[in-house]
């Protein structure tokens, strides 16, 4: 019997062979922890009496998501994390580098290697065909120490991608419509695995946004294969050596079967305040937004940023709408810089804020008021996430985030560009 | 045996409602962090809570984020277990290892206000408001070996690795 990906790597890392429902230990590749959920780790790490990592060149610890710190006490703990880091040996990225999920793409994640992150969007990495999950802090702090955890193997739902997408259609709208047909637990414990003709259609960048998202269906890791568009993504970060490629078997046995033909997507939105609550961006014509926020570790990449300096070049952001952009690293920040991007936004009125998660997860840069509207091209709306329960946070790609942003409301970025 | 009120949640409640991020300063002051919990699902839920009551939510319990601040805030409020239809895996697998038991049944049933009474060794749930008796579904037996010992520093603390075996 063949293996899913997920069987695949799990049986690697175990040294055993096995199959869906298995429970067994597996070596973990790279751990990380980032600011928000570092600080607890780091406590239960030194509660369990750890006094060294597993492996401190593979621990990664990430100051993103309060970049720059707004207020003492995560200033604080920004200081707990670096003192940590230099007493331990792990690697540190300050303020300013970037999103962890991005820089782990950049620097660090491999295909057919394990990935715990102490962050629910470390499924980001499934993208290159790593096994990559996020679990808490006293999870992490044991894979920190032991270099290792235990796992139920998930089952896996294959989602087969056929054809190629229409213009303006892009990764944001495949995994959001997905969600709307799974539900927000309807992939809960599995693993989604994506493959099919289409996959070659589809881009690094934009496979990273689907898998950032896979955890908005419940999912425990979302899997690519590890083809040749990740063989050159791994080379032009220098990383060309670490490239191998990872197919699942053609007689793996799956739960579920999902077929997607991605010509006839459409732009799509997930409206508040559940990311399953999807509706096609031009059924919600003349929903007014008072912000449009275009970043994180599921759209703030270079790619993301050049869609929406497209449609907004020689345009303005509608008078009553503000629009922040955050791009998800150094290196993103600095390469849309050189193709003018960065001037594209900011004269067409958006305010630039610093790389990072930004106003994602409401803690500072672009917290909501009362009964405001938000157009967000982060993963979740939840009640409460920009900052404010009284506020409405929708999804959607940046193209319709930018074509929104010079409307004021909610528009197809088909019929406005 | 573990015994107190029902406070009834609907489906889906994130880890967003169960501890915001407006709140991340607070993350490193875990019992001024507990005083806000749930507050945007019920307000003042913190402050009616007693010991030993429990969570009642339908599907989807603690859905979105990884922060393990969610369920140890539940508990620090003084909650003894959470009893939902379906539960989010992060938040399942935090809550196992901070020592927050899960049981996972129909809650249908269970009112706002019933008298619950838990025996944890054989998963059943009784609602002493209404009568009824309810069967929760049975957790892998690597988390009930690190429920039994309080969660998994202390698990780890004893056995220094993990032992697993089967399904």
């Amino acid at each position: 019997m063949g293996r899913t990906l997920a069987e695949k790597i799990l049986s690697s890392k175990s040294a055993s062979d096995l199959k869906a429902g298995d429970i067994a230990i597996a070596k973990v590749d790279l751990v990380f922890i980032q600011d928000t959920t570092g600080p607890l780790a780091v406590r239960q790490f030194e509660s369990i009496g750890f006094k060294t990592l597993s492996n401190p060149e593979k621990t990664l610890i990430f100051l993103d998501h309060a970049a720059p710190s707004p207020s003492r006490e995560l200033s604080n703990d920004h200081s707990l994390l670096r003192h940590f880091a230099r007493e331990k040996g792990a690697r540190l990225s300050e303020v300013g580098e970037g999103i962890c999920h991005q820089l782990v793409l950049e620097s660090y994640a491999s295909p057919g290697e394990t990935l715990v992150g102490a962050d629910s969007h470390a499924v980001t990495a499934g993208g290159l065909g790593s096994f990559a999950t996020g679990m808490g802090s006293t999870d992490v702090a044991v894979v920190m120490g032991l270099g290792k955890t235990w796992f139920r193997v998930p089952e896996s739902f294959k989602v087969e991608l056929v054809g190629q997408f229409k213009p303006m259609v892009s990764g944001k709208d495949l995994i959001t419509s997905l969600i709307g047909n799974l539900g927000a637990d309807g992939a809960t414990y599995k693993a989604l695995e994506f493959g099919g003709p289409g996959l070659k259609n589809i881009s690094m960048s934009q496979r990273f946004t689907v898998a950032s998202m896979v955890v908005e269906a419940g999912a425990k890791v979302g899997l690519f294969p590890s083809d040749e568009l990740t063989r050159a993504f791994l080379k032009e970060n220098g990383r060309g050596d670490k490239y191998r490629p990872l197919f699942s078997d053609t007689d793996a046995s799956y739960e579920r079967l999902v077929e997607v033909e991605l010509g006839k997507l459409e732009p799509m939105v997930s409206c508040p305040h559940m990311v399953d609550n999807v509706a096609r961006a031009r059924e919600l014509k003349g929903v007014k937004i008072n912000q449009v926020f275009i970043g994180t570790c599921t759209n703030g990449r270079l790619e993301d940023l050049e869609v929406a300096a497209a449609i907004l070049k020689g345009k303005k952001v509608h008078l009553g709408t503000r629009l922040i952009v955050a791009p998800a690293s150094r290196k993103v920040f600095l390469k849309a810089m050189k193709k003018g991007h960065i001037q594209t936004l900011i004269e067409a009125g958006a305010v630039v804020t610093p790389v990072g998660c930004a106003a994602c997860l409401g803690l500072h840069q672009g917290v909501l008021a009362d009964g405001e509207v938000c157009l967000s091209t982060a993963n979740r709306n939840f009640k409460g996430r920009m900052g404010n329960p009284e506020a409405f946070i929708y999804l959607a790609s940046p193209a319709t985030a930018a074509a929104s942003a010079i409307a004021g409301e909610i528009v197809d970025p088909r019929e406005f560009a | 045996m573990l015994k107190g009120r029902a406070f009834k949640f609907g489906d889906d409640i994130s880890t967003d409602l169960i501890i915001p991020g407006r709140l991340a300063h607070l993350r490193s002051n875990l019992p001024e962090l507990a005083k806000h919990v749930l507050e945007d699902a019920a307000p003042g839920f913190a402050s009616r809570v007693r010991p030993g009551d429990f969570v009642v939510a339908g599907r989807n319990f603690g859905l979105g984020s990884s922060r393990e601040h969610a369920p140890v805030a539940i508990k620090m409020a003084g909650v003894s277990a959470v009893l939902a239809q379906s539960a989010a895996r992060i938040f399942f697998r935090n809550a196992i290892n901070v020592g927050l038991p899960v049981l996972i049944c129909d809650t249908s049933k269970i009112a706002d206000g019933d008298e619950l009474e838990i025996d944890l060794a054989v998963t059943t749930v009784r609602d002493l408001s209404n009568g009824t008796q309810l069967s929760s579904g049975r957790i892998p037996e690597v988390m009930l070996r690190i429920l039994e010992e309080g969660g998994l520093v202390e698990y780890i603390k004893k056995y220094g690795d993990f032992e697993v075996k089967g399904k």
